[in-house]
């Protein structure tokens, strides 16, 4: 999966738990939680989605890395199987 | 023969529109089975009906926008027949009135075409498509088998500007009404005190941070859920902040409903209720939390979760600010808010320290309770954080 399959799918999981969102609005490189208003338990389950559909499994402690759009692509790259 | 009305769907909510039925004159009703699909100002409502018995007549037909209490269905209780329900309607007065059941004028059903006993008009997708356009499903013309309005009907009436239906801002407008006529109401009836107390939370985060190290996402607790915990266990220590405020007297709440007030991403807010939150363990807590917010947010609360609350929780935290005063939601005589758990310089055994802490707020009639009462009450809430396992 190249780095534009994977934001496309992330977006989608995204828009599943903010229905309103607009992509291209969307300022990749600000706050996620801000840009989309996710609340813990959106983001929870937006985390749950991608667990599911990525199989990565995030784990607390790196929440702090997640800070926007574009690291949460960085991140998620490298534990793509 | 039993007649239902449509129930209570919360303080701030008087009225309804019928969007769908659920069955069908012949069918057997069970208790607790939603019969029905009804709107608010706020979300779409499955009514449910507390009685059992074989549906008879459906009295009003999709579009009919009808009070509370209205009856709305009548069904033949064990051992009734339809012919001796028919018997029996001449000399029952209570069926005949059959409500204001004008349909709402904007919707162009057309009446003549809607047998009562027609399938459910709107496809469960189509309702939620609209829901999130903002449009009025049953103001469409239905393409699928029996005239059911599906998911492109929807989609096609959204791409055409609708001259009929509800749109967003129409339904924010409805939405501010209601919120403003319960919060005014409870502003000018109840008499309310404010207490607030800082919690520390070391014990329970540092608990959490480690039960949640070892799962994935889908089995992690939110500490939102310690603190819905926290507070109905206390409130069995305090019954006189759980319960109502009715015909000039307090009523204890036999169980502990907590209403969670949830943000709708269209704006506004609900505040359905999570049952029985004392008696459930953290991990089916926090399931029925993700339903109640999943559900709250694509309209499909059910008209039990809307009024049975018995006291309401609000959480900002994620809002990041410090702290909320809430307005107590009638007839209840208390809320709790939560703000932003946060490190804080703190004093533990004489050592200044950085501590996660949350501030807790009460908001309560003063009818009912007292400071001083209200006071031990998020003392209790306290001590119950600092034993994070016990919960």
């Amino acid at each position: 999966m190249d780095r534009q399959q994977l934001r496309q799918q992330v977006l989608q999981e995204l828009q599943h738990i903010a229905p309103e969102l607009e992509p291209e609005a969307l300022r990749s490189d600000r706050p996620l939680r801000d840009e989309v208003d996710l609340d813990s338990m959106d983001w929870l389950r937006f985390l749950g989605a991608l667990h599911r559909r990525l199989g990565v499994n995030i784990p607390e402690s790196d929440y702090h890395k997640l800070d926007s759009l574009d690291a949460l692509i960085a991140y998620l790259e490298p534990h793509l199987t | 023969m039993i007649e239902f009305k449509l129930p209570s769907l919360g303080a701030d909510m008087d009225e309804g529109t019928l969007l769908e039925w659920r069955i069908q004159p012949g069918d057997a009703v069970k208790r607790g089975q939603v019969i029905a699909v009804v709107d608010t100002a706020k979300a779409a409502v499955e009514v449910e009906c507390w009685q059992e018995g074989e549906v008879f007549e459906l009295l009003i037909e999709p579009g009919a926008k009808v009070p509370v209490g209205t009856p709305i269905a009548s069904l033949l209780e064990a051992g009734e027949s339809a012919d001796t329900a028919r018997r029996q309607l001449p000399r029952q007065p209570a069926a005949e009135p059959v409500a204001p059941v004008a349909p709402a004028p904007a919707l162009g059903i057309p009446v003549a075409g809607a047998a009562p006993a027609s399938r459910p008009r709107v496809s469960p997708a189509a309702r939620k498509r609209a829901g999130e356009l903002g449009l009025d499903p049953t103001a469409l013309t239905g393409s699928g088998p029996h005239g059911v309005i599906t998911l492109e009907d929807v989609e096609a009436a959204s791409r055409a500007p609708a001259p009929t239906g509800r749109g967003p801002s129409e339904r924010t407008a409805a939405m501010r009404q209601t919120i403003a006529a319960a919060m005014s109401r409870s502003k000018r009836e109840i008499p309310h005190y404010y207490l607030s107390e800082t919690i520390a939370l070391g014990e329970a985060m540092a608990w959490l941070q480690t039960r949640n190290a070892q799962s994935t996402p889908q089995e992690r607790l939110l500490p939102g859920v310690l603190l819905l915990k926290a507070v109905a266990l206390a409130l069995r220590e305090y019954p006189q902040l759980n319960g109502f405020w009715r015909e000039g007297g307090f009523q204890p709440a036999a169980d502990i409903h907590l209403g969670m007030a949830i943000a709708l991403r269209q704006g506004g807010l609900i505040a359905p209720a999570l049952h029985a939150v004392a008696d459930k363990p953290l991990e089916q807590l926090m399931g029925e939390v993700t339903d109640l917010v999943q559900r709250a947010r694509n309209g499909s609360l059910r008209s039990s979760e809307l009024s049975d609350a018995s006291l309401t929780v609000t959480q900002l935290g994620d809002q990041g600010v410090d702290s909320v005063f809430g307005v107590i939601y009638p007839p209840q005589v208390a809320l709790v808010g939560f703000g932003r758990i946060a490190e804080r310089p703190w004093v533990e055994d004489g050592q200044l320290c950085v501590m996660p802490c949350v501030v807790a707020s009460l908001a309560a009639d003063h009818r009912v309770s007292d400071g001083h009462y209200g006071a031990r009450f998020l003392g209790e809430v306290r001590r119950l954080l600092q034993q994070p396992k016990s919960l």
